[in-house]
């Protein structure tokens, strides 16, 4: 029993993997927020006017807005004064073959253990690399433009394609929606956008790496992802940012619209700086994401495995408008030590015969608090529309805390709405199973868990799904970094 | 192999075994039998190291080492099975990554290179032959939704796989239909070997027409209340334990 | 901005109105109970009237029905007619003490109780904190000053009499009580009621509530029971809410349960208005078992929210709810289950689910369960439902040649039946499965011969 417990807590107590700081120049603005600030950045990036408007407008809503407090996280003040808005690194290369490419940058996609030049291209995965706001390199484009497919940085796409920004820019994710998404909306610095025309299917899968880097800067990355009708894409975004001892933020917006009969997957795996174990530092993700399905028959899903961050507050949502529309959500959620986690989805159904599938796996270890928080709401004109969610919470020791908050609202007689959640501790008699077959208790742990989260590791892309298994591994095995 | 001198076991706060003694050497097959409750599963999750039981006195030597001191993986390495009464279901693990692991695992600690990939499929398809387990069950989670005799025949596998020095059955017979009650005893005579030892917990003597023992134990209210040869096994078929009770105290 | 203001002069109606009857409200009461008020009325005034924008009423506005004109009841007032004779219980076979509550208030003409066991007091709240203040003082406010709601700090401010009750340890008190809430008057009432009931160690008892209406007014009334769960006792109260469709109510029951107690908490909500029942349930000691059901049938505009609160408290304890609502017209319905395990309440079983049929696209249900979870050891699960009534039992019946409003009516009394046969009060559930049928028949589900809606 008592042995058990150790092994728990040893293989609970791992350090983060990722933890460098790659020292490439990078070229920053002043620390804290103001109206001048917003105009600079949006100066530095030749944006045309309606960028500056859309800035402004979301600045100024913003400064009208509370905090959000209700959900079941301890939120240490946050002094957005003391925040750098704005960090591109100096030298922004702009190379046709990777030997081009600095080799630092190089060095630290090596390091975060996805080498660009190899493991992407030979998996035909198009990367366009965000490293502290300024997208970086984009591979495959030529690939992608020959069907038409846009995939590319935020800014480029400001200069390139500014119709199709300004028509869907803050289509899913108004300015005014929330806290965090008005503060994104004011300062996002890059992020991606991706445009696939109609009736094209995305030949590969489509990948963005996020990374915190440059001390004091907070990352506001922004991403549109437009499926016209009968398209289809999957879209794979990672994270990891260097271990520092102060918290870093991060709000980011992710918008998808998918139109008739249109397709998105959109997969994160999610590892940002945690923190220390005696939770020092890490970085506080408050991230909006939202995917509306305009069109009939169209479906939106979120896959997402997050084990980092100090604090995640996350509620990718999917509101159903087009009749026969689809919504889907997975999510596996591991907090360890000191991390805290809020996080779940919305499904708003609006059209006729909508569905939506909610399959949420939440792991805490440590001193950890893991919540789930959902919303499925059934609008009186959303007739025949079916709901699943099914809410599993798995405790690792007796210090950790596992939440589950669903809302469930419906408004017709003909739709059919059920939610299930269950909280239990990993079973002793199967790690005591898995040691009588010879298995140490560390490696049954991780099997276990990584059993229980079958079912959305089983959604996410095959290289993913290989790298976020490991991830879970890492983060509750302690083997090392 | 295996000596238990004096065992006394707990749990919660109540004494299930009552001081047992029990000697097995290398090459024998003991049966033990007993009542329901009487602790011979207890005794089987002692042997192989399950921790929410309280040791309150005796000694446990097996191959020469103080068995007690082992966590239970060790035990495992160094040769010692259990086949549980009711395996449990481990969702999400498919088979194969498991029994790959446990192999590996078992090598390992014998300084041996795991097996490759082609290997170990052509390891498990012999093991699976011998034991006339349907190919599909390897290809899906631990135990999950195994019948209770598919749970039975894939413990036998795992034998099989594992060629262990001390197997533990318990009631591996139970909820075997005939033709898999003589499989699996086939599989267990296959892996007889004069290194090699078998204790078969079981309610029914049946199992012990295939699998001869050597020597039959009852255990009765936590002790080994009478220990004779295999024809003790047919005499509680027929009389009962109310016999023992009124023969033995 | 007008909503805040609105707000805030809501509140301050009843703020004022508290201060401007201060001596009457001391006058009709116990010091017992007015030693409580000030800090009550504080407490009130931090949040005042809960809107829908306070979580724990997001789907009940209850400024909707405090904005009303009432009447307040602050002292007793006589009642012209004999309740006794116009109140007889005709459930067959259902043989019980009845006591008579009218606006909140213990009934002056109340039969004396028969053949009590010793020991045993049931009485006016008012007249035993009174005369027999020990029986009282430990008690009054234990769980309900905790409580962090608004509404119940309201009732403690303006409380004055209710229901009272006190089992001594090691006493078997079989047969149960029938408390009798009759809401009566020609004009639009407030009304605040207080109960209390103390089982000892040991014993056993049971008490059923039964809510009804004389006339057909608005009435509101704000309701607040406190009981005490002795270690190794067994309780059971029971509560059938059938009000005229203006009589709305605000219902706060506690419960704190010592080691190896046994509760049984069961509620019938037919006919109301806007009804609000929020229960708490502390696990104060280890093995205690609580089973909590709630059903609730709904017409027209009527709107009932269920808010339970189950606090953990101790490891080994085990509760149970079930919650089952069928929505007619445009009914609406909430249901807001917490489950709280705190840190080391290991060995934990808590069990939850939430089961609801709309009958019409108008009629509405949210439901929110929540589990709250912070010990390892625990087994824990809850599951809602919405929908409508299984189409496949449906055909299966109707292939077997029953027609489909008899078919219909089956599933519908068999949904509700899995609450209904938890009822441990043989007669009891016979009768509030009677009621049930003709609930969902559509005819008005009389309880008592007297009664008129
Ligand atoms: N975790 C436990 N807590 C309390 N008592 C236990 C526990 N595990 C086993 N026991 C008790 O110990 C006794 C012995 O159980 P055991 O499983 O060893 O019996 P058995 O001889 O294998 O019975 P069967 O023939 O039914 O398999 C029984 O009375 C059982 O109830
Ligand atoms: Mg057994």
């Amino acid at each position: 029993m008592e042995e058990q417990d150790k092994i728990l807590q040893e293989v609970t107590s791992q350090e983060y993997k990722f933890g460098f700081v790659s020292d490439f120049e990078s070229d920053s603005i002043p620390k804290g927020l103001n109206e001048d600030v917003i105009r600079t950045i949006s100066a530095k990036k030749n944006e045309p006017e309606f960028m500056l408007q859309f800035r402004l407008d979301a600045y100024r809503k913003w400064l009208k807005m509370p905090i959000p407090d209700w959900a079941y996280l301890k939120i240490p003040p946050i002094d957005f004064q003391d925040i750098i808005y704005y960090s591109a690194p100096k030298k922004k290369p702009q190379y046709e073959s990777l030997d081009e490419v600095d080799p630092d940058l190089i060095e630290t996609f090596n390091k975060l253990g996805i080498p660009l030049e190899e493991q992407k291209v030979l998996a035909g995965v198009a990367v366009d690399a965000v490293i502290d706001s300024v997208s970086v390199k984009t591979t495959f484009k030529e690939t992608l433009a020959e069907k038409g497919v846009i995939f590319c940085s935020f800014s480029e796409a400001v200069k390139e394609h500014p119709d199709l920004v300004k028509k869907y820019l803050g289509m899913s994710v108004p300015t005014s929606d929330n806290f965090f998404a008005a503060l994104n909306s004011a300062v996002f610095s890059d992020g991606s956008f991706c445009y696939i025309p109609k009736g094209v299917r995305c030949p590969m899968e489509l990948s963005t790496y996020f990374r915190i880097n440059a001390a004091g800067t907070g990352q506001f990355e922004r991403t549109l992802i437009v499926a016209e009708d009968d398209s289809y894409v999957s879209y794979l975004e990672g994270c990891t940012a260097p271990m520092r001892d102060e918290n870093q933020l991060h709000a980011a917006v992710v918008e998808i619209i998918a139109m008739d009969r249109a397709e998105v997957k959109y997969s994160t795996v999610q590892n940002w700086y945690p923190g220390n174990k005696e939770g020092k530092g890490g970085v506080y993700n408050f991230v909006t994401k939202r995917g509306i399905c305009r069109g009939e028959s169209s479906k939106i899903s979120w896959t997402q495995v997050e084990t980092g961050s100090a604090i995640t507050w996350k509620y990718p949502s999917v509101i159903m408008m087009g009749d026969n529309s689809v919504g889907e959500f997975n999510s596996v959620a591991v907090t360890n030590n000191h991390q805290q986690a809020d996080t779940g989805t919305k499904m708003i159904h609006i059209g006729k015969n909508t569905k939506s599938t909610i399959v949420s796996k939440g792991i805490s270890a440590g001193l950890s608090d893991n919540s789930y928080r959902g919303l499925v709401k059934v609008l009186p004109g959303a007739v025949n529309s079916r709901n699943f969610s099914q809410c599993d919470s798995l405790l690792l020791g007796s210090t950790c805390g596992a939440h589950t908050f669903p809302y469930i609202e419906v408004g017709n007689k003909s739709s059919i709405v059920e939610h299930e959640a269950t909280t239990s501790k990993i079973g002793e008699d199967q790690i005591f199973y898995c040691n009588q077959r010879g298995i140490s208790t560390e490696d049954a742990i991780g099997m276990i868990v990584n059993g229980y989260a079958k079912e959305v590791l089983n959604k996410l892309p095959m290289e993913f799904a290989v790298e976020a298994q490991k991830l879970l591994a890492i983060s509750l095995e302690g083997s090392v970094g | 192999m295996l000596t238990i001198k004096n065992l006394r076991v707990a749990i919660e706060g109540k004494e299930i075994l009552k001081g047992i003694n029990l000697e097995i050497k290398a090459g024998e097959v003991h049966a033990i039998m007993g009542p329901n409750g009487s602790g011979k599963s207890t005794l089987g999750n002692v042997l192989a190291g399950k921790e929410e039981y309280e040791i309150l006195d005796g000694e446990i030597w097996y191959e020469g080492e103080d068995l007690l001191e082992l966590s239970a993986e060790d035990r495992a390495r160094k040769g010692l099975f259990l086949g549980f009464q009711y395996p449990v279901e481990i969702p999400g693990v498919p088979m194969v990554n498991f029994i790959k692991t446990s192999v590996n695992e078992h090598r390992k600690f014998k300084g041996l290179e795991p097996l490759t990939a082609g290997e170990f499929l052509k390891l498990m398809r012999e093991k699976k032959e011998l034991v006339h387990l349907d190919s599909q069950l390897t290809n899906r989670s631990v135990n999950e939704g195994f019948s209770g005799g598919e749970k039975k025949k894939n413990e036998i596998f795992q034998m099989a796989m594992l060629e262990p020095k001390l197997a533990i059955l318990d009631e591996t017979d139970s909820g075997l239909d005939i033709d898999a009650l003589r499989i699996v005893s086939d599989g267990v005579n296959a892996l007889k070997h004069p290194e090699r030892s078998t204790i078969v917990i079981t309610h029914y003597q049946r199992l012990l027409e295939y699998i001869v023992p050597d020597c039959v134990h009852v255990l009765y209210q936590g002790k080994i209340v009478k220990s004779a040869g295999k024809e003790l096994a047919l005499e509680l078929e027929e009389k009962g334990y109310d016999w023992l009770k009124t023969h033995s105290l | 901005m007008t909503l805040t203001a609105n707000k805030i002069a809501l509140s301050e109606k009843y703020t004022e109105l508290f201060h401007a009857h201060r001596s009457m409200l001391d006058a009709g009461s116990s010091s017992l109970l007015n030693r409580m008020r000030d800090i009550a009325i504080k407490r009130f005034e931090k949040t005042g009237i809960p809107g829908f924008k306070n979580e724990n009423y997001k789907y009940t506005n209850l400024e909707r029905v405090f904005d009303k004109d009432y009447r307040h009841i602050l002292e007793y007032e006589q009642v012209d007619v004999d309740l006794n004779e116009a109140f007889r219980c005709d459930v067959p076979q259902l043989d019980t003490h009845v006591v008579l509550l009218v606006n909140g208030w213990y009934y002056a003409k109340n039969q004396p109780l028969q053949n009590l066991p010793k020991g045993v007091v049931v009485g006016s709240l008012k007249q035993v904190a009174n005369e027999q203040p020990e029986l009282v003082q430990e008690y009054l406010n234990r769980q309900a000053a905790l409580s962090d709601d608004p509404i119940v700090a309201l009732n403690t401010a303006f409380a004055q009499d209710g229901f009272f009750m006190h089992v001594p340890d090691h006493v078997v008190f079989e047969k149960p009580v029938q408390v009798i809430n009759i809401m009566r008057s020609q004009d639009a009432i407030f009304a605040t009621q207080r109960n209390l009931i103390v089982v000892g160690k040991n014993s056993q008892a049971k008490v059923i509530f039964c809510d009804h209406t004389m006339s057909s007014r608005d009435f509101l009334t704000n309701n607040v029971t406190e009981v005490f769960v002795g270690q190794d006792a067994v309780v059971d109260i029971y509560t059938v809410q059938n009000q005229n469709n203006q009589a709305n109510s605000v219902n706060s029951s506690f419960f704190k349960q010592e080691a190896n107690s046994n509760l049984l908490s069961s509620v019938a909500t037919l006919h109301g208005g806007l009804i609000r029942n929020n229960l708490k349930v502390e696990m104060a000691g280890e093995h205690a078992e609580a089973n909590l059901y709630g059903m609730s049938f709904t017409d027209k505009k009527q709107h009932v929210d269920n808010f339970t609160n189950i606090e953990h408290a101790q490891p080994n304890c085990l509760s149970n709810q079930v919650y089952k609502y069928v929505l007619d017209e445009d009914s609406v319905g909430a249901f807001a289950g917490r489950i709280h395990v705190v840190r080391d309440a290991q060995k934990t079983n808590a069990f939850q689910r939430n089961n609801n049929v709309l009958l019409t696209d108008s009629a509405k249900m949210n439901t929110k369960p929540q589990l709250i979870i912070d010990a390892d050891d625990v087994k824990c699960s809850h599951g809602a439902t919405i929908g409508q009534i299984d189409e496949e039992a449906l055909f299966y019946l109707r292939a077997r040649g029953i027609g489909e409003a008899d078919a219909r009516m089956m599933l519908m009394n068999a949904f509700a039946h899995e609450v209904v046969q938890n009822i441990r009060v043989e007669p009891l559930r016979d009768r509030i499965d009677e009621l049930v049928e003709k609930r969902l028949r559509g005819e008005l589900a009389y309880c008592h011969s007297c009664d008129r809606h």
